[in-house]
Parts: C-alpha cells; sequence; structure tokens
C-alpha cells in the first residue's frame, strides 16, 4: 500500500490539540487543572525571583523551586488522576504513566545538580568567605577603568563590589 | 553484515564510555589501566561510529528499540546520516584530546586524586554526546543533554580553584535555567501531542494550532540556542570556557555547542517544517555572526579570542538552519564537521602555547614563531583554516553556505551572507592579530614592562624555585594555577617563571605525544578539506534526508500511518 504522510495540517477546521491528536492514552478531559497551573506559576515566579539574587545559595533555592514547578507541570500534563497502573483495570482509565515516568527522571536530575551546586557555594564559599556570584569579568574591567580614571556615566560611588583581588590581578595580565 | 546486527551497534556508542566510565572508576588506584581503558574505549567507539556511518548511508536510518519495547511505550536509538556522522566526528575529537590530556598526565606525572575522576568524567561526557545525537525521542534527547551537562560541571571546576569556581557557578546556574526551558518544552509538546518520540511527533504535530506549534517551537530552540551559544543567549560562554583545563575547554569548544545545533537541525527539519521562524533565525545567526567576532576583535587573551571566534561560527551554521533549504541543511552539516575539529585543534594550540610561554595573554607572548616553528606552522594553519582561506576546509564550508544564500535570494540572506564574508574576514584580523604579537614579534620588546607590571601587580614578582604550593590544583598541567593571577602562576613550576623572566627559548620544552596530537587534530581539519567531495556529497544525501522527512520517520514507526495515528 501507498505510505503516505500527512506533512500538512489536515484541512478543516480545528478542534482541539489533544482531540486532534487523538490519543487514547490522554484522558477525555481536556480542561487542565487549574490549582496546579497556579502551583507552577507560583514556584516558577518565585524561582526566577531567587534566581537574580546575587547570593549562590539563594539563586540555588531558586532553581529548585522552577525545578519543582516544572515538576508539577508534568503532572498538569498527565491530566486528572486515574487508577493505579495495576494488572486487571482497563487501560483507559489507569492515570497516564509516561508524564510520571519522565518527571521521576527529572526528580533524579534535579536532586543531583542540587547536590552540586552546593557543593560549589560551599567551595566558594570557603575561597572567598561569601558565596556571592562574583562580577562578570568585563564589568570588573570596566568599573576598573572607570575607578583608575574619571568615573563613566554608568558607574556609582560607593557602590560596593564583589569583585576579588584575583580577578583584579588577572585583568592586570 | 545483516541489518539485524547492524542495529545492535547503534546503542554500543553510548554503552561503551558508561561502561569504560565504570571500569575507569573501579581501577582509579592505577592510572596506566585507567589511560588503557579510556584510550581502547573510545577507539572503540570511533570504530562503531565509522561502521555506522557507511550503514547508515547504505541502508537508511538504523533503528533501535531499547530492551525491544516498541512503540508507543519503547524508547527508540536511531542513527540516520546525520546522527552517525556527528557520532564520527566527536568520537575521533574526543579520542585525540584524550591523547593529548594522557601525554599532559604523563609530563607532568599526575597521580593525584583529580586525574583519577578525569577519565569516568570525560568518557560519561561522550557517552552523553552520543546519547543525544542517537536520541530518537525529545526526553531522551534531554537526558543525553543532562549526561553531558553533568560531566562538564564536573571537568569545568575540576581541581576547585577560585577561577574555575567562578566560571564553574555561572555556567551551572546557566545550563540549569536551559534544561529547565527544555524540560517545560517537552511538557508543552507532551500535553499537546501526547507523544514524545520525533517520528510520532513528527506525524502528529503538523496537525496542530499554528500558535501551539510556534510555541512549542521558540520552547525548544530557546533551550537549544542557550547550549548553542546562539547570540542573546551566548554571554556565559567565553566567561566559563577559557579558565578549564586545555583539554577540556578544547573538548567543550569543539563537542557541546555543536549538539545544540545538532538537536536545532533534528527539530527544525523533523518537527517544525512548516517553520514560520526564518526571519527570526537568520537575524540571530547575523547578530551570532557579527557580534561574536566583534568581540574576538576586542579581546587581549588568546582563550578568549578562541572563544569569541566559537560563539561567532556558531552564526554560520545557524544560517544553514535558517534557510531550511537542502543546500542550507547541507552546507551546515559540513560546517559542523568542519567547525568541531578545527576549534578543538585551536584550543589545543592554546594549551600548547600556555604550555610553552607560560600565558596566553597576548601582551605577555612574543617571538614564538622563533622559539617554536613547529608550534607556529600548527596555529597559521589552524588560523587560516578556521579564517577560511582557500583552499581549506573552512573556505568550503563557507562557500556552500553561501551559495545556498544566494539561492534563497531574499534581502535577509544576501545580508547574512555580506555578514558571512565580513565575519570571515574579522576572524583573519583577529587571528592575524594573534599571530603578529605572539608569533611574529621579536622577543626582546617585551621583560621591561612585563616584569614593571607583575611588579606593581597586588602579586610579588615571580621567584625563581617559589615551590609549587598549588600543586594541587593543577590538576591537567599548569593552566590552573597561571589564571590565579601573575605571581601566584610563577608557582607552578620553575620552567614558567623561567620562561616569565628569560623568554620562550629557555622554556620547557612541548612533548613531542602532546604536538602529535594537535599536529593530528590540525591535519583532520586539511584531511577534511581533502575529502570535501565525497563529504559534501554525504551531507547532500543528510541534508536531502533531512527535509524529505520521510526516510526517518517510516525506519522508526514501519506502520501504514492510519494504524500508527
Amino acid at each position: 500500500m501507498g505510505l503516505t504522510l500527512p506533512l500538512a495540517p489536515p484541512a478543516g477546521p480545528f478542534e482541539s490539540p489533544l482531540r486532534a491528536a487523538g490519543d487514547p492514552t490522554i484522558s477525555s478531559s481536556l480542561a487542565p487543572n487549574a490549582v496546579l497551573l497556579v502551583v507552577v506559576a507560583v514556584l516558577v515566579a518565585s524561582g526566577v525571583f531567587l534566581l537574580l539574587d546575587r547570593s549562590l545559595v539563594r539563586v540555588l533555592l531558586g532553581t529548585l523551586l522552577i525545578g519543582n514547578g516544572v515538576s508539577v507541570l508534568f503532572l498538569v500534563v498527565g491530566g486528572p488522576a486515574g487508577e493505579p497502573p495495576f494488572a486487571g483495570i482497563p487501560a483507559t482509565d489507569v492515570s497516564d504513566p509516561l508524564p510520571q515516568a519522565m518527571v521521576l527522571t527529572a526528580i533524579v536530575i534535579s536532586l543531583a545538580t542540587i547536590g552540586f551546586l552546593l557543593a560549589l557555594s560551599y567551595r566558594l564559599w570557603q575561597l572567598s568567605g561569601t558565596d556571592n556570584v562574583p562580577d562578570d569579568i568585563e564589568d570588573a574591567r570596566l568599573q576598573e577603568l572607570a575607578d583608575l580614571d574619571e568615573p563613566s556615566s554608568t558607574f556609582a560611588e560607593g557602590e560596593e563590589s564583589t569583585t576579588t583581588a584575583d580577578e583584579l590581578a588577572e585583568d592586570h595580565t | 553484515m545483516t541489518p539485524g546486527l547492524v542495529s545492535d551497534l547503534v546503542p554500543l556508542p553510548v554503552l561503551l564510555p558508561l561502561l569504560g566510565a565504570a571500569l575507569t572508576l573501579a581501577v582509579r588506584r592505577s592510572p596506566r589501566l585507567q589511560r588503557l581503558t579510556s584510550t581502547a574505549v573510545l577507539t572503540g567507539l570511533v570504530v562503531v561510529a565509522a561502521v555506522l556511518v557507511v550503514e547508515a548511508d547504505r541502508r537508511g536510518p538504523l533503528v533501535l528499540w531499547v530492551g525491544a519495547w516498541k512503540e508507543p511505550l519503547g524508547i527508540s536509538l536511531v542513527a540516520d546520516r546525520l546522527s552517525a556522522l556527528m557520532l564520527l566526528v566527536s568520537g575521533v575529537v574526543m579520542l585525540v584530546v584524550l591523547v593529548f590530556s594522557i601525554a599532559q598526565g604523563y609530563e607532568d606525572d599526575e597521580t593525584d586524586t583529580p586525574m583519577t575522576i578525569f577519565h569516568p568524567t570525560y568518557l560519561v561526557l561522550a557517552a552523553g554526546v552520543s546519547n543525544a545525537f542517537l536520541a530518537g525521542d525529545l526526553f531522551n534527547l534531554f537526558v543525553g543533554f543532562e549526561i553531558l551537562l553533568f560531566a562538564s560541571y564536573v571537568l569545568l571546576t575540576l581541581g576547585g580553584t577560585s577561577e574555575r569556581i567562578h566560571a564553574g557557578t555561572t555556567y551551572v546556574v546557566v545550563s540549569l535555567l536551559s534544561s529547565a526551558l527544555f524540560l517545560i518544552g517537552i511538557a508543552a509538546t507532551y500535553a499537546a501531542t501526547g507523544t514524545v518520540n520525533l517520528a510520532h511527533l513528527a506525524i502528529r504535530i503538523g496537525g496542530l494550532d499554528p500558535g501551539i506549534v510556534l510555541v512549542l517551537q521558540l520552547c525548544l530552540l530557546t533551550a537549544f540556542g542557550i547550549k548553542a551559544a546562539v547570540f542573546p543567549l551566548s554571554a556565559w560562554l567565553p566567561d566559563s570556557y577559557p579558565t578549564a583545563p586545555a583539554p577540556v575547554t578544547a573538548v567543550f569548544a569543539g563537542l557541546l555547542t555543536k549538539v545544540g545545533i545538532y538537536a536545532m537541525i533534528r527539530v527544525q527539519t523533523l518537527l517544525f517544517p512548516q517553520s514560520t521562524l526564518h526571519g527570526l533565525l537568520m537575524w540571530a545567526a547575523l547578530l551570532t555572526l557579527v557580534i561574536g567576532i566583534l568581540g574576538a576583535v576586542s579581546q587581549s587573551g588568546l582563550k578568549r579570542i578562541l572563544s569569541f571566534t566559537l560563539v561567532s561560527h556558531i552564526g554560520y551554521m545557524l544560517f544553514g538552519i535558517a534557510l531550511a533549504t537542502a543546500h542550507g541543511m547541507a552546507g551546515a552539516i559540513f560546517y559542523v564537521v568542519h567547525h568541531i575539529t578545527i576549534q578543538t585543534a585551536l584550543f589545543l594550540i592554546a594549551g600548547l602555547v600556555e604550555r610553552f610561554a607560560g600565558t596566553t595573554s597576548l601582551d605577555r607572548l612574543a617571538g614564538l614563531a622563533a622559539a617554536s616553528p613547529l608550534l607556529s606552522i600548527l596555529f597559521f594553519t589552524a588560523a587560516m583554516n578556521l579564517s577560511g582561506i582557500p583552499p581549506m576546509s573552512g573556505f568550503l564550508g563557507k562557500i556552500g553556505l553561501f551559495q545556498a544564500g544566494v539561492e534563497f535570494d531574499t534581502p535577509l540572506s544576501w545580508a547574512l551572507v555580506v555578514g558571512g564574508i565580513v565575519t570571515s574576514l574579522l576572524t583573519l584580523y583577529a587571528l592575524a592579530k594573534v599571530w603578529n604579537q605572539a608569533f611574529w614579534r621579536p622577543f626582546p620588546e617585551i621583560p621591561d614592562t612585563d616584569l614593571a607590571g607583575q611588579a606593581s601587580g597586588p602579586a610579588e614578582a615571580p621567584v625563581l624555585g617559589e615551590a609549587p604550593v598549588l600543586g594541587d590544583d593543577a590538576v591537567l598541567g599548569d593552566d590552573a594555577v597561571l589564571l590565579e593571577g601573575p605571581g601566584a602562576g610563577a608557582g607552578s613550576t620553575t620552567a614558567t617563571a623561567l620562561a616569565r623572566t628569560q623568554g620562550p627559548s629557555t622554556s620547557r620544552a612541548l612533548p613531542p605525544v602532546m604536538l602529535a596530537a594537535t599536529a593530528a587534530m590540525t591535519a583532520v581539519g586539511l584531511v577534511i578539506a581533502l575529502v570535501a567531495g565525497p563529504l559534501f556529497a554525504y551531507a547532500q544525501r543528510a541534508a536531502t534526508d533531512l527535509m524529505r522527512r520521510d526516510p526517518y520517520i517510516t525506519s522508526v514507526l514501519p506502520l501504514p500511518p492510519g494504524v500508527r495515528q
């Protein structure tokens, strides 16, 4: 038989993404769970807020929150909860297992990442006595120029810099 | 070979390095066994990849369902022409760089702890890269990315010196963000289509509302754009790469950004053939090209210059992807192969320069041409190749892309052709500046200002025989301590201090194996030009497959579409 692939979108009125895909594993209820969506939004928003901080520990907490937000998003994606996936229960009644498998993987990965970031911030604290994320090297160089010469328009007198002596020394070379 | 047997080879590029990583971790007390294992594993990887290239070219995409679980539950590994080629190139690069780092380890007589985790991590990196190239579904692609990113976090912060921790922080946080975006993209894709298998998605995504498709596409492209260092998302790269040990930087520069480019090629051709983002991608390509190279021109350290050229030349590949024509894709694929080899070669050379002269700062380097003619020839060849001087592969790759751009024939594609030529010239300018300062300029101009500058610095001027206090941090050579500052840098070895005060003539000799590995990498760049005809034909066939899509889809899902949906 001829094998034709639907490379172009099918003609006709568009229904909904889920129905168009016509996948039986997805529940017939198309409305996502509003509560979970709000939780996702709050988690990601708080995460972004923390991510913008200079302290690495706060950045770490931010990534943690964003990661959890994304995990909850996968729950939303999985559709409404169904029966546990045991043998004997009809496949249509069972919760969609695939997003759960994916979210488990994502959780494991984020656990490892957080562990690594914690070690990193501890080492940063060991080395510099602070866990603040250092200035950008280029920015530090500009600021140094401003220090030596007249202050540029973007340079604020008395603003504290977290550039370490090491970095400045390196810029000299 | 029978088809079944060939398909069984498909998971090997992931399995071999993973097993090798476990083995090297088990024999961590014996550096010699570690070196032997890693070399054997990566050699095996290259052989398997070469077989896959031949077979994928002959039979079309090779598919393996892991654990024989078929769709819709199974996880597929797919080696089509593009994947196989990427596997082969990455395997060769990883092997050559491994030889380089082993030679460096021998020279420095490394038996400390950091070296023992280097081999397992390096092999895990290889597994991650292979997994990303072979992944037949979006989530497995994500897992591949995570594996290689994790290995790269460790490699980048190896030794845990202040510089590397600083660089590592930026890198880790940026990578985490891009991973989160990628996950959101996967979740949205799954919500819209109910699958993450790429072939399955290729069929289903056609039925979606164009607006939803656009959101999915933007989400995935942004995530890959961060990994590939496309312009507005590229600021992390020049800050994080140069601080790592030389072999690590070389492998990162060669491979990691290209995995992002590969992912972009894959999703753009397979999932979004009706892409409406030509304009956006072309603008991104143009800005990446021009702004990246302007960054390179303004830098004064060899490694940072190279990092900026790396960012800039990503624009060429994005150019090919943005055109979304068979010729554009073929040009991009050829350019990826060229760029992986040449960028790795250049970073290895930078590593040798740093080892030889004790610094990569252009203000302090001089007279290298007289001091080490061989190194100079290597740098000159590689630099000319990157800038696109005919008849080398850089020239051929750019010509292929420009032809595709001219065929496309819109004002923006012409602008990109012009931008590409300007970038090529500016690359030549930036590298010629390196050549003039570091290699060609006679030596005696330097010491006075140089030493004065050091004395006025916060640290003291290098003293002969200052003990290698930071020896533990010198993981893969002396570059770790060199970045600590002028005074501390001299602490690594007496030879370095000599190099500072008396010039390259008395600095330590370059180990022949390291030179040979670097020369091999440079030579691979030249060989690409020699075999450009067959390679371009291969890239063309790969690109045609990508644009037609059905070779990939039918080999993964050999069922008629009615049953499949």
